[in-house]
């Protein structure tokens, strides 16, 4: 089956971290940018992280595994498969922070919210929406949002 | 064709979801002695501690069963497996037909031969029905101290949930340090010295020798050590041992879990056994043994079901790990985390003051365990590590570094963990 995935070009990637700045922006409450950073920084985090190191920096959010390991290490539930979009999506209402997903995530692409709460941070690929937020506001396609092979 | 699943909790969910995805014909039958629908066993201590609403113990929404088109029989119990005859026997006078059966009864929480422990007040916690039973005792009577006997994983998540309640605790560990299964020295120190600041009394070394009562009710102990406690409330939570009895009086190959191989096929035919009663392949150890851990438990379910169903999905084995918050701190305990020997080369990084640990083991330039006590940022990185069985000497200088990630690693391997399994290690 064909799906949309996230899909990362680390030679383009100059790590500006605007996918951080925007999926930040994306996940807040206001969606504004100026309030996200100035007014709800605390409460808020962004589910893409820029790894750097020397020349080399590519964006990191959640591969979409198949045979995903935090859906079979999720003791609460929450992790779930999304129908429409086959992505792995975690329900911030059912998890309880128990760092299981943390502790398997072969690309450490999860991560602990504790603004305010106490809930394991993914990528949700913006809930579907036509494409994520780092991918639009990538200045240099170093994240490209594409149809890809999945097992369904 | 009829599948029948014995047990009702995670192995079964991952058998279920994995054999519906190649077969949505099959009638699947799940017995359970449980009164419950499918509830996270884990989660029974944030119950507890009242972090949680009940509700919110489902692990699947309840219309699972129907979306699956699951029969459940609840509060049954299976009395017996005809392996010749493709049967099974319940309590209530049932008698099914299989064509496949998947045995997933998980384990019996281990109880230590002590008298007179069948009063009000002792408890054990591995099931709804006991934190139910905990929580209505706990509002009934006023408890002054509770003591937990047994310091690992189900110890420490039973006296996160009485902290929770604010009753002051002592907890009871036979071996020389709590989570002594988990944690090297130096973890268990650091977990212990936690619990310490939480007002919780660790003794060590120690156990329950004797059981007072008054008015018939639990009213204290007596430890090894001769010392004497009042109490009004026991848990055990020493763990649990697996719940063998059913396989073994079918004539299933037994040792400490049914014996299955890699499709988790038991020594009958069309018979397997997945999970907690499971004695399956570890690749960190690289023999067949029991883990009692969630994430285990669901994989080898989907194996099973997906092979029910005709599939091949075999893996290349579990690893022993598991994640427990000690008064708030995560700590980490994955594959042989805690090993010692001349065999193993050790990274490790301790800092008491910011109650941050990590200890790293290789042997033979592979990680094979990890540590990790306070930062937990990007654990799974390791764990793939152990899963990938990869040469890391050309990086091991990174592995402790604060910035480690994906960057840390060879590029092969970061690739191939970035695009998916398209590109090979
Ligand atoms: C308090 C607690 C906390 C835990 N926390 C964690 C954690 O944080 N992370 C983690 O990875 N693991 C944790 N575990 C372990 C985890 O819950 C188990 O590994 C997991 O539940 C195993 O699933 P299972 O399907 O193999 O068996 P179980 O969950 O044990 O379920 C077996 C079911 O089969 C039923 N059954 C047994 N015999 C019969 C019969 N003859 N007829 C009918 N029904 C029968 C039982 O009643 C039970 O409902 C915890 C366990 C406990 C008790």
């Amino acid at each position: 089956m064909k799906k949309k995935r996230i899909v990362i070009h680390e030679e383009y990637c100059i790590g500006c971290r605007l996918c951080e700045v925007h999926c930040l922006v994306q996940h807040s409450k206001s969606r504004d940018i100026v309030k996200a950073f100035k007014e709800e920084r605390s409460s808020t985090m962004a589910r893409v992280m820029v790894e750097e190191s020397g020349p080399v920096s590519f964006a990191l959010q959640c591969r979409q595994c198949s045979e995903s390991n935090c859906l079979e290490a999720c003791i609460s539930g929450a992790m779930h498969r999304d129908p429409e979009t086959g992505a792995v999506v975690c329900d911030e209402s059912k998890c309880v922070g128990c760092w299981m997903c943390i502790m398997v995530c072969p690309a450490g692409a999860i991560r602990q919210n504790l603004t305010g709460t106490h809930i394991a941070s993914k990528c949700d690929l913006c809930y579907g929406s036509a494409m994520p937020a780092c991918v639009l506001n990538c200045p240099n396609e170093a994240l490209t949002y594409e149809e890809v092979e999945v097992r369904d | 064709m009829q599948i029948i699943i014995i047990g009702n909790s995670a192995t079964a969910v991952g058998a279920i979801e994995s054999f519906r995805e190649y077969d949505q014909s099959a009638e699947i039958t799940v017995v359970s002695e449980e009164p419950h629908l499918i509830y996270s066993r884990p989660l029974l201590s944030h119950f507890l501690g009242k972090e949680i609403e009940r509700s919110r113990l489902a692990y699947r929404p309840s219309d699972f069963y129907v979306k699956h088109s699951i029969r459940p029989i609840l509060e049954d119990a299976v009395t017996a497996v005809e392996p010749e005859a493709h049967t099974i026997r319940t309590a209530s006078g049932l008698s099914l037909h299989y064509d496949k059966l998947l045995i997933c009864t998980g384990g019996t929480p281990i109880v230590p031969p002590l008298q007179g422990i069948d009063i009000p007040g002792i408890y054990t916690f591995t099931k709804l029905q006991d934190a139910l039973s905990i929580e209505r005792y706990i509002d009934d009577y006023p408890i002054s101290r509770a003591v937990v006997v047994g310091g690992g994983m189900i110890g420490i998540k039973a006296a996160n949930a009485l902290m929770k309640r604010g009753i002051p605790l002592t907890m009871v560990e036979l071996a020389p340090r709590i989570l002594s299964a988990a944690m090297d020295e130096a973890g268990s120190a650091m977990l212990t010295q936690i619990l310490a600041e939480h007002s919780v009394q660790v003794l060590t070394n120690n156990t329950v020798t004797s059981i007072h009562q008054s008015e018939g009710r639990f009213s204290g102990v007596t430890l090894r050590d001769g010392r004497e406690l009042g109490a009004e409330l026991l848990v055990f939570g020493i763990g649990v041992r697996p719940r063998v009895e059913l396989a073994k009086a079918a004539g299933l190959v037994v040792n400490k879990g049914i014996v299955v191989d890699k499709f988790m096929r038991a020594s009958a035919p069309d018979i397997y056994a997945a999970g907690d009663v499971a004695e399956a392949y570890d690749l960190v150890v690289d023999m067949n043994r029991t883990v009692a851990i969630w994430p285990n438990a669901y994989r080898q379910g989907a194996i099973a079901g997906a092979h029910m169903a005709g599939v091949d999905r075999a893996d290349i084995g579990g690893i022993a790990m598991n994640a427990v918050e000690v008064c708030g701190v995560p700590a980490m305990s994955i594959g042989n985390g805690n090993v010692t020997g001349s065999e193993y080369e050790v990274l490790s990084e301790i800092d008491e003051r910011s109650q941050n640990y990590k200890r790293l083991v290789l042997q033979n330039d592979r990680l094979v365990g990890a540590l990790l006590i306070g930062n937990i940022s990007r654990a799974g990185i390791y764990t793939g590590l152990i899963r990938h069985k990869l040469d890391v000497s050309s990086v091991r200088k990174n592995l402790l570094s604060e910035h480690f990630g994906l960057l840390s690693l060879p590029d092969q391997y970061r690739k191939h963990v970035v695009s998916g399994s398209s590109i090979e290690i």
